[in-house]
């Protein structure tokens, strides 16, 4: 009996998911296919052919800059904050006379922090609106797909803010030629943290805590630790964790035994809070440090006070450069500006210096004097390497007696 | 059928042997290693068990639910870990919010700094436990006694349900909020240190080397715990609640005809066990100050593997398993390796059970008639 009804079971359950897997195929396929063939023509050649005369006609008056941000979806405030700097920084050059003569005009454009909106809005401002110039997307998940789009029709594309490497590198590993980014990535920011411990807090000794199932966490205490020991240090010790650890007892008696100068704790600011209350009855006097994780208003600002993390900003800095950009926004917009709107400021301005140096509003000769350019940004002079990527200094902020306080630039 | 079963036991067993001195071997070669480091390092050693003791008092007290109702109703209340959330977060908003551990300092402003801390503390963990008890008895009679007859799966799956609908409510923005949350402690930490003497550490300061230090948040989890756990012990073996719990507990039937009322001794049970738990999330809270809706899965998962490990049903064995969990993952962590304490800590489970199927203190299971 039970051997036929398991059988039988068997054969309704196979039965089910046959039909089930097989029933929903033929609707869905061309729920997906079919709209790509429509549209595809529709976006891709139709605009193109009525627009390009129209977009070659703008040239002589007007520079049409493409602003791609989440302005709805998960993260709004991120995209908020991009898009007010980047037009502030327009409206700066077109108070000074313009780029080459032109007016520059922003086509501001939601792309919700995912992919489809975005490549559907690159596609628009491209093909609509002629635009040969994208500042965006604020997401790496985004950019990514926006950035093949770039390279495929010859738009110079900076984002402001994605870190993922993928950003400007292709699949074999050479650089997307039309592809930069106005903020540093992960790992660098491990570099920089080494480079302050060395040389303005004079630790020779570091120790090491890091997460082994976060990308994030693990480039930036690998980055540290080969600057750390290149420049002349010694890692005293290396433990890792799991982010679902709340006892972290055992690892710091270890820290604790081993007596560094420094901590070096790159996490998130909830393991850091956690980490740091549980340091401080250990007695470990030594200085915890981080990166722009550490970045949250939820950081526990007693446990982790005296320790220090770099960041992409500070509005503390005072650089002039610095102080202009805090004063002019905060007259536009009634705010301080966050490290997105910096970020959007800069990456907008490289943009439009590296047009005014090509002298020519061409984005074959524009990518080119983007990537040999040197601008002085709010958030450090930039120059790219050869991925790409900016070469800039990053601020170093310290936590003390419960407010977050700028320490220092430091260049790599 | 009944040769073949016999020859398939026997089997077993002499398979067995060669597993159990194989575990055996593993686990010499690991105390050994853990041993030759430990002796180069004494303070060290002492320090890592210490750290031990402050996570296996916590696990003890959240095992003493899971093995208390197993042991009446043969259900692995998988909400159990949830309730301990509860717990940590009705004492952060108690302290937060409505500062319930200065009510001494206001009330009595004679009394001296240090009674009326204690004194608070425990009235916020005493606040815990009575709302994690309610919690545990309106879960019991809401979820749990409607399936009392129907198969033993279905009570597992409702208690796994419980335990979501308890995260995700708690996750809700007018609960307690999806974010990490730093956690207050009624008092402040202080720290000794055992090195020629007992001194206090100053703050900023770091001890000398080869100290070994004491905080008074291990002494406050030791103490509680002891506490409650010889109010349990009292209550099980020498009041007649404790009597009808272990009469139940063996047979049900009969102890109804016995004229105990077998449903509210197990809401008693329940709310006991669920009150334990609120205590322990105060005390976990304190020793990592971090509160968030999902931050009794791992602890709950832990302490149920305590108390199998040191036999379910068994309310000794719970505390024993606790300390050897405890034990396990910090010197797992200290000694072998970090990412993989949770790793040795679960081996060590299977090897128990291997040895002992029915955990260090567990009896093997009567067969009624």
């Amino acid at each position: 009996m039970s051997k036929k009804f398991l059988l039988i079971t068997t054969l309704i359950i196979v039965a089910s998911l046959v039909l089930g897997a097989c029933a929903p195929k033929p609707t869905e396929a061309p729920a997906t296919e079919a709209p790509a063939a429509t549209e595809a023509p529709a976006m891709t050649e139709a605009p193109a052919a009525t627009e390009a005369p129209a977009a070659t006609e703008a040239t002589a008056g007007t520079l049409k800059i493409a602003i791609l941000a989440p302005l709805s979806g998960s993260v709004p405030t991120f995209g908020v904050s991009t898009r007010d700097g980047a037009l502030l920084a327009i409206k700066e050059w077109n108070a000074k006379g313009g780029v080459l003569g032109m007016q520059v005009e922003a086509v501001v454009e939601d792309s919700q922090c995912e992919a489809d909106p975005a490549v559907n809005a690159a596609n628009k401002v491209i093909d609509q609106d002629g635009v040969k110039y994208i500042v965006g997307e604020v997401c790496s998940k985004a950019s990514i797909p926006v950035s093949e789009i770039a390279e495929q029709k010859h738009v110079v594309q900076i984002s402001p803010t994605s870190t993922n490497a993928q950003l400007t590198l292709n699949t074999d590993g050479s650089t997307k030629q039309y592809v930069f980014r106005a903020c540093f990535i992960d790992p660098f920011q491990g570099t920089v943290g080494a480079k302050f411990a060395l040389d303005n807090l004079k630790a020779k000794k570091a120790f090491i805590l890091f997460d082994q199932g976060n990308d994030y966490v693990r480039g930036l205490a690998e980055a540290f630790e080969k600057a750390f020991t290149d420049g002349g240090g010694q890692v005293v010790g290396k433990e890792t964790y799991t982010s679902q650890d709340t006892d972290f007892s055992a690892i710091l008696a270890k820290v604790a035994e081993a007596q560094p100068d420094i901590v070096y704790l790159p996490d998130y600011y909830n393991i850091v809070n956690l980490v740091t209350a549980q340091a401080k009855e250990k007695g470990i006097t030594a200085p915890f440090m981080g990166g722009d994780g550490w970045d949250s208003a939820d950081l526990d600002k007693k446990a982790a006070d005296g320790g220090y993390y770099t960041n992409h900003y500070s509005p503390d800095d005072t650089r002039p450069i610095v102080q202009d950009w805090v004063k002019n926004y905060q007259a536009a917009y009634g705010s301080v500006p966050d490290a997105l709107a910096t970020l959007g400021y800069d990456a907008t301005n490289l943009l439009l210096a590296a047009i005014q140096a090509a002298g020519v509003n061409d984005p074959e000769k524009v990518k080119d004097a983007l990537a040999a350019i040197k601008w002085d940004g709010v958030s450090g002079t930039i120059t790219f390497d050869q991925f790409h990527n900016p070469i800039k200094s990053a601020v170093i902020l310290q936590v003390k007696d419960g407010k977050i306080v700028y320490v220092t630039t430091v260049a790599p | 059928m009944e040769n073949e079963r016999l020859t398939f036991t026997d089997r077993m067993i002499k398979g067995k042997w060669i597993g159990k001195l194989l575990l055996i071997a593993i686990a010499l070669l690991a105390i050994w290693g853990i041993g030759n480091k430990a002796v180069h390092n004494p303070q060290l050693f002492i320090q890592q068990i210490i750290n031990g003791l402050q996570l296996g008092f916590v696990y003890a007290l959240i095992a003493l639910g899971y093995t208390m109702v197993y042991g009446i109703v043969r259900l692995i209340n998988f909400a159990h870990g949830d309730v301990f959330m509860v717990g940590a977060m009705v004492s952060y908003f108690a302290v937060g919010s409505f500062h319930l551990h200065q009510w001494p300092a206001a009330v009595f402003p004679g009394l001296p700094m240090f009674v009326s801390l204690l004194i608070g503390t425990l009235s916020v963990i005493l606040l815990s436990m009575a709302t994690c008890a309610l919690l545990a008895v309106t879960i019991e009679r809401i979820a749990y006694k409607p399936l009392r007859n129907a198969p033993r799966i279905s009570a597992l799956i409702t208690a796994i349900g419980v335990s979501f609908f308890l995260e995700y409510f708690g996750a809700l923005p007018f609960v307690f909020t999806p974010n990490f949350i730093t956690y207050k402690r009624p008092y402040d930490i202080i720290t000794w240190y055992l090195k020629d003497g007992f001194h206090r550490l100053e703050a900023g300061k770091a001890p000398p080397q080869g100290s070994i230090l004491i905080s008074n948040n291990l002494l406050i989890i030791i103490l509680v715990t002891v506490i409650l756990l010889l109010s349990l012990t009292y209550i099980v073996q020498k009041t007649k609640v404790g009597k009808a719990m272990r009469a139940s507990a063996y047979d049900k039937p009969t102890s109804r005809l016995m004229g105990i009322n077998v449903d509210g001794i197990i809401s008693i049970t329940f709310a006991i066990g669920a009150a334990l738990a609120g205590a322990a999330g105060v005390l976990y809270a304190t020793a990592y100050p971090q509160v968030f809706f999902w931050m009794g899965i791992i602890p709950g998962l832990k302490a149920f593997i305590a108390a199998v490990l040191g036999g379910i049903g068994s309310i000794p064995g719970a505390f024993v398993g606790a300390l050897i969990m405890g034990q396990a993952e910090v010197l797992a962590a200290g000694y072998i390796s970090t990412p993989m304490r949770d790793a040795i800590a679960f081996s060590i489970l299977i090897l128990v059970l291997l040895i002992r199927p029915t955990g260090i203190f567990g009896e093997p299971e009567r067969e009624k008639a």
